[in-house]
């Protein structure tokens, strides 16, 4: 069970980000950053998943798709708030369509900050997202035994 | 007559880039309608004029999208610049083309990773973000972010160049040109890529006119509507228009690798001819009342800018209108009829920028 934490796969969704922390999260899987090389596969399926990584702000809109996909992931899971806007709403906070940071409809583990959020700072909030699976990871086998 | 069955496309989709819905009636594997449905990304962005100053509300409107970041900047602040009546210096000009065109460069190339992403070619995928990683280093260099610039003021530019950050950018320039060559070439040679390209997804010329198709989904049909013909720093800059005539997704993705080509022509053209003096002028006091319209070609195509003031320092209304919601019904019309599998390559192939188009 502990392969998960040495090869996580992540879930990308952009809830209303403006593409600018899209791009560095499929940044982080291109050549300069190439995280594939520890095993971090980027998967569209949420059942596969074990780190949700959320762009943007939520809307009315896209707050269903966001908790649907994070009740299809499989415990234990991870949510990464990638950059500020999914953090707090950061300069959308004020629009009228917005509803504020992620952690207004599921639970987040890990804020990355930034606008957009760089490359090497997402990578740390997926390091530090990974210790907080392997905690979890605990407390279920735990529970089980 | 098989039967009809309804298949959801998206939001979320492991073979889509962006948030967008579409809902394919289905005729066995034939399309015979998609009724696209979009909002999971509007925020309502243009609203925030009536409590930002027109001054910030500059950074609000350069995170309408992170990819084309620096050209949505100058189109507000080209439609400002016209309602107040600045003149931006000739150098602040330059500059601003060079970064217009560097932004192009790095666009198109994170599409053709993406298309090769679709495609199921993945080295080619990754060979496309590496080339395009030499741009980002120039602009983290010169501006000190990667994506988000926040390089263009109102008035011109934020800082001026140094021959040794000018020096950088012609290197820049260089890499992609050599690497470009060779990355070109997959994308109009490769076997592959053809059998997957050529013939799919034909969008007729009287049709992208009549869909009012712009940027590069148009130009793949034969159709000129690049508004960079009708600029003179454009024109002395050494711009051609690229048009391809069979209006498939491979002319599509050729009209993307020559545009980067001639893109890098015009930087170094830019490089050579910049002129001296000030990047920018001091702007001063509240907008007049009136309205403007600016236009900027942005790697998904035309976008238009209108700003309308009351003469208070809150605009009374700002508005952008964006390539990819252009492009949408000329999208619709190429996925009716088409099968299932070629769908990914469609809605990729109108390099669908969802963040615009909702705002």
């Amino acid at each position: 069970m502990s392969g998960t934490t040495k090869s996580p796969w992540l879930l990308h969704y952009d809830a209303s980000s403006c593409n600018g922390c899209d791009i560095e999260v499929l940044a982080c899987l291109t050549p300069l950053y190439d995280v594939e090389r520890f095993g971090v596969i980027n998967t569209g399926d949420p059942k596969q998943a074990d780190l949700f990584l959320v762009t943007g702000a939520v809307n009315d809109q896209n707050k269903n798709v966001v908790r649907q996909l994070y009740e299809q992931m499989p415990e234990p899971k991870v949510v990464v708030a990638v950059g500020v806007c999914a953090c707090s709403g950061g300069i959308f906070g004020d629009c009228y369509n917005i509803i504020g940071g992620v952690d207004k409809v599921i639970p987040v583990d890990v804020y990355v900050p930034g606008c957009a959020a760089r490359p090497e700072s997402i990578i740390d909030g997926v390091v530090k997202g990974l210790a907080v699976l392997e905690e979890k990871r605990k407390k279920i086998s735990e529970a089980k035994s | 007559m098989g039967k009809r069955t309804i298949v959801p496309f998206g939001p979320q989709h492991p073979a889509l880039p962006e948030p967008v819905h579409l809902d394919l009636e289905l005729e066995d594997e034939t399309v015979v309608r998609a009724i696209p449905s979009i909002g999971y990304v509007h925020r309502g962005l243009e609203k925030l004029t009536e409590s930002r100053d027109y001054k910030d509300m500059m950074y609000v409107m350069e995170r309408v999208c992170g990819i084309c970041s620096f050209g949505h900047g100058w189109g507000y602040a080209g439609a400002v610049e016209g309602l107040m009546g600045v003149e931006v210096p000739e150098r602040g000009q330059y500059l601003r083309v060079m970064f217009h065109e560097l932004s192009r460069i790095h666009s198109h190339l994170l599409w053709l990773g993406l298309l090769a992403d679709g495609l199921g070619f993945d080295s080619l995928f990754m060979h496309c973000w590496r080339i395009r990683e030499k741009i980002l280093d120039v602009f983290e260099a010169i501006t000190g972010g990667r994506v988000i610039l926040s390089f263009c003021e109102i008035g011109g530019v934020k800082k001026d160049l140094t021959p040794e950050m000018l020096r950088m950018v012609g290197e820049a320039c260089d890499f992609v040109e050599d690497e470009m060559r060779k990355t070109g070439l997959v994308f109009m040679k490769d076997t592959s890529v053809r059998n997957r390209l050529c013939g799919t997804g034909v969008l007729s010329k009287e049709d992208a006119m009549s869909l009012c198709s712009v940027g590069p989904v148009a130009r793949g049909s034969g159709v000129n509507n690049d508004i960079r013909s009708v600029s003179p720093i454009y024109k002395d800059l050494g711009f051609e228009p690229v048009l391809y005539d069979e209006g498939d997704c491979w002319s599509r993705c050729m009209v993307r690798v020559d545009e980067i080509m001639g893109s890098l022509e015009i930087v170094r053209n830019a490089i050579r001819n910049l002129p001296g003096g000030d990047v920018s002028v001091p702007v001063k006091g509240n907008p007049p009342v009136g309205e403007y319209v600016f236009r900027v070609e942005q790697p998904r195509g035309e976008a238009f800018y209108y700003v309308k003031s009351d003469g208070t320092k809150h605009l009374e209304r700002a508005r952008v209108r964006t390539p990819t919601n252009i492009n949408i019904p000329a999208m619709v019309k190429t996925l009716q009829g088409c099968s299932l599998q070629d769908v990914s390559m469609l809605v990729i192939t109108i390099d669908p920028c969802i963040s615009c188009t909702e705002r």
